[in-house]
């Protein structure tokens, strides 16, 4: 089912087709199975995060351990030789020389690929600076795919910072691997997406347009929702002024969304989603953070298992 | 034809018998093609340069034209000068002959010939030995893009981020 994915690695969501991601997605459906086969067992997979995360990093370790498999985590550049003044080439040929595979988040764009030009082994990437995060792509689109039968035919509304969060970027690159109906586009202009991943989706074919929330809500089948950070605002009354028209509430929802809205997040969330939708139908944020294991044991299985893992 | 045309404007410039003729230079852009030619600034033990701008042209109207004594520029200088200046022609001269010609050709692919432009993509990281690796995208007007970050550079931009 998965052997294209055996030994590649991960940089972009651009790298996989549509076939390989429906495949890692029914792959995912049966994930839990693997865990008394134990695919990676007796193997290493380095999560070298030189940025901050704790989810990412924790679900991906969940995935490793339940598969079998051990970790080699390091966290911060303090944490590694990077603080005595390594570069990352020579960090990146220790953990190569250290562990079977590494997945890698570093604030540069291209650490991931750059990793793995070096690496023999294959390299995930979990978020290079505002660029790529292939895995939470998968996630989202896996959660879509379980929640509506498919990402076809869907209206899907793409909220907040589009410029510099890796995770709205990746989504909407992602999205163009599949034919939805229409993709808004909602965001203050300062948080546009951009050219290069405008000119992406152009060139991709997805039909989209920028459009404000209000304007779009009632026909979304999928809000897709992410934080927009005050530090990107030069001006701070600029942020006060527009962080009200990005935040969702319960009375918005059910004022003008159809029944059947579902919110995503790839979270952290703060204040951009009222927590009373946390308790409505429309929630499915958590679901999603939920499917982050299966889908990421599902695609170490795939990248790292032997022969024979899912037969 | 062209180069004994702007021999023949009155320019005090005398044929050479070995070096590099680059001809069709856009006018304006005989100074950006020196440099990458590193040939700008002028040493004192460099090769002898002449330099014609705004010679006419039938092609062109205008154009600016650079010899460069006793240099065969290479294929690789050729990729660099074609960044800044697309139309050139490079003429080699051997025994007062013009030996080979041709039409410069942007790279498919800009390895270390081009900075990229953003300041937290991976190949600007200090002591990472990593070259820029730019890919083309269009030929008119030039455009590359980063391998490591997508960041572009367009053709207006080009001349502010070279390299060599």
């Amino acid at each position: 089912m998965l052997e294209s994915l055996r030994g590649r690695d991960v940089i972009s969501i651009l790298d996989f087709t549509r076939g390989e991601l429906e495949g890692l997605f029914e792959a995912a459906d049966s994930a839990w199975k693997l865990i008394e086969y134990r695919p990676l067992r007796g193997r290493l997979v380095a999560l070298a995060f030189f940025e901050p995360s704790t989810r990412t990093r924790m679900s991906f370790e969940s995935a490793v351990k339940r598969l079998g498999g051990d970790t080699l985590v390091v966290t911060g550049e303090e944490a590694i030789s990077v603080a005595k003044g390594e570069n990352l080439a020579d960090t990146i040929r220790m953990l190569d020389a250290y562990s079977d595979a590494i997945v890698i988040r570093h604030r540069f764009e291209g650490a991931a690929l750059y990793a793995a030009e070096i690496a023999e082994a294959p390299v995930i990437n979990g978020g290079d600076g505002r660029q790529h995060h292939p895995t939470q792509a998968m996630i989202d689109l896996y959660t879509i795919t379980k929640l509506f039968g498919g990402v076809d035919g869907l209206t899907i509304g793409v909220l907040g910072d589009l410029r510099y969060g890796r995770a709205a970027s990746s989504f909407l690159l992602g999205l163009t691997l599949f034919k939805p109906k229409m993709v808004y586009l909602i965001s203050p202009p300062q948080l546009r997406p951009r050219e290069e991943v405008l000119e992406e989706l152009s060139v991709r074919g997805l039909r989209f347009k920028e459009a404000g929330l209000m304007e779009v809500l009632a026909e979304l089948d999928v809000l897709y929702v992410t934080r927009i950070q005050r530090e990107r605002f030069p001006d701070p009354s600029e942020y006060e002024r527009v962080r009200g028209s990005y935040r969702v509430t319960l009375d918005m929802l059910e004022g003008r969304a159809k029944k059947g809205l579902k919110v995503l997040h790839p979270l952290p969330k703060v204040d951009e989603i009222d927590p009373r939708v946390d308790e409505s139908p429309f929630q499915a944020y958590f679901i999603q953070a939920r499917l982050g294991v299966p889908l990421r044991m599902a695609l170490l299985a795939g990248v790292l298992g032997g022969d024979g893992v899912w037969s | 034809m062209e180069l004994s045309e702007a021999c023949g404007e009155g320019l005090l410039v005398r044929k050479i018998v070995e070096g590099t003729v680059v001809d069709h230079i856009p006018p304006g852009k005989a100074i950006a093609v020196l440099k990458v030619l590193r040939l700008w600034p002028p040493k004192p033990d460099g090769y002898r340069v002449a330099v014609v701008f705004n010679a006419e042209s039938r092609k062109m109207g205008r154009k600016d034209i650079v010899k460069v004594e006793g240099h065969h520029i290479s294929r690789e200088e050729a990729a660099a000068l074609a960044l800044v200046a697309p139309s050139s022609t490079v003429n080699i001269i051997r025994g007062g002959v013009v030996a080979e010609k041709w039409k410069v050709k942007p790279p498919e692919v800009a390895e270390g010939l081009l900075r990229c432009p953003n300041p937290t993509c991976i190949t600007r990281k200090e002591r990472e030995p990593v070259k820029p690796r730019m890919r083309l995208v269009s030929k008119e007007p030039l455009k590359y893009r980063c391998v490591y970050c997508g960041s572009t550079i367009g053709q207006d931009e080009i001349e502010g981020y070279i390299l060599v």
